[in-house]
């Protein structure tokens, strides 16, 4: 059991490289952080190396811009298969708040495919650690839609058209069969 | 030599400062701000955590006039908590989640159909507080949520022409 866990753990090292396509820096700083010795996840074989042609998952912060999309495409091109791409923001995974600017074309899976995604403004550390386990399989997400019904159809509809009368006395006539 | 001995003596004071995260989760602190939670049963529909939404997150559609869906966009939610600070029902609570990785987009979304109690007199109930929210955001909201896209324009009634078109702002 023990050999299998370290199979999995220490099977391939993951080298990672950080593409910041126009971010505010905050992401960049939660990245390095996990690298600090307080969370190092070199102990994983999580390394961060210069090169996109060098690593095997690439790590995104910040929106698509208008001026760094051609740059994101290609680092992305560089990188050798099999290649992974974290979505690390919430400017990576939704285009943050201003996805709808003229500079920013969006989330950067508008761009280059994105396998996945970290939420968090920035995520905590520990939240990217916890996106590199899913990835590589140690963890499973927890992450689960949420879809809250309070009213059930069919129900009587409403509309204004269906008022009649004048001043005091508006009568609203239901139509039939409700 | 001397000041390498230091610097390794510096080195070994503070001892082993790695957090043992993956095997054991160390609390979050206090006032951290993790992923907003609708509360279903509390939310009365007013739209106010929509309308305030920095990075307009949370859409309102009005499929007819007694349902209102309201759904929360998580990808690009900014966690400011705004949300949760202008609920007046404080339907909204930042939670202690924030592993929320994932391979699907879809899976940070929630989605609350709200049954909308109406005034037979003047079709709606709840009107913005500030005017100029008032006049852009009052009546019925047509926000995309498949495509999730906010729309800048509400409609007084729902089908048919529009009998005031309150402001016709077309931004894309």
């Amino acid at each position: 059991m023990l050999e299998s866990l370290c199979a999995q753990m220490f099977g391939r090292s993951l080298w990672v490289y950080h593409a910041n396509s126009g971010g505010c820096n905050g992401c960049d700083i939660e990245v390095l952080n996990v690298l600090t010795p307080y969370y190092d996840v070199e102990r994983f074989g999580i390394k961060l190396v210069g090169s996109p042609r060098h690593a095997d998952a690439m790590l995104c912060q910040g929106p698509a811009l208008r001026a760094t999309a051609d740059a994101l495409r290609r680092a992305y091109d560089a990188m050798p298969a099999p290649k992974l791409v974290f979505a690390i923001g919430s400017c990576a995974c939704g285009g943050g708040m201003w996805y709808d600017s003229y500079a920013v074309l969006g989330p950067v899976g508008k761009v280059i495919p994105v396998n996945f995604y970290v939420p968090g403004c920035p995520p905590r550390p520990e939240a990217i650690i916890y996106g590199v386990a899913v990835a590589v399989g140690l963890v499973d997400k927890k992450a689960a839609p949420v879809r809250f019904k309070q009213a059930e159809f069919p129900i009587p509809l409403y509309h204004p058209d269906r008022l009649h009368g004048e001043g005091e006395l508006v009568i609203y006539e239901s139509p039939k069969g409700v | 030599m001397l000041n390498k001995i230091k610097e390794a003596i510096v080195c070994l004071r503070p001892g082993r400062v790695t957090l043992p995260y993956p095997a054991q989760a160390e609390p979050v602190p206090e006032n951290f701000r993790g992923v907003p939670r609708w509360d279903g049963e509390k939310c009365i529909g007013c739209a106010g955590c929509a309308n305030n939404c920095s990075a307009r997150a949370i859409l309102v559609l009005d499929p007819c006039q007694e349902l209102r869906i309201l759904q929360y966009i998580g990808s690009r939610c900014t966690y400011c908590g705004r949300c949760a600070e202008v609920c007046p029902e404080k339907a909204i609570v930042m939670s202690n989640e924030f592993e929320m990785a994932t391979a699907e987009a879809s899976d940070l979304q929630q989605r609350l159909d709200i049954f909308m109690s109406t005034c037979q007199r003047c079709g709606r109930c709840f009107k913005g507080a500030a005017v100029l929210e008032g006049l852009k955001m009052s009546g019925y909201r047509s926000d995309e949520v498949g495509s999730g896209r906010w729309v800048y324009r509400s409609r007084a009634l729902l089908e048919g022409d529009a009998v005031v078109d309150d402001i016709p702002i077309e931004l894309d």
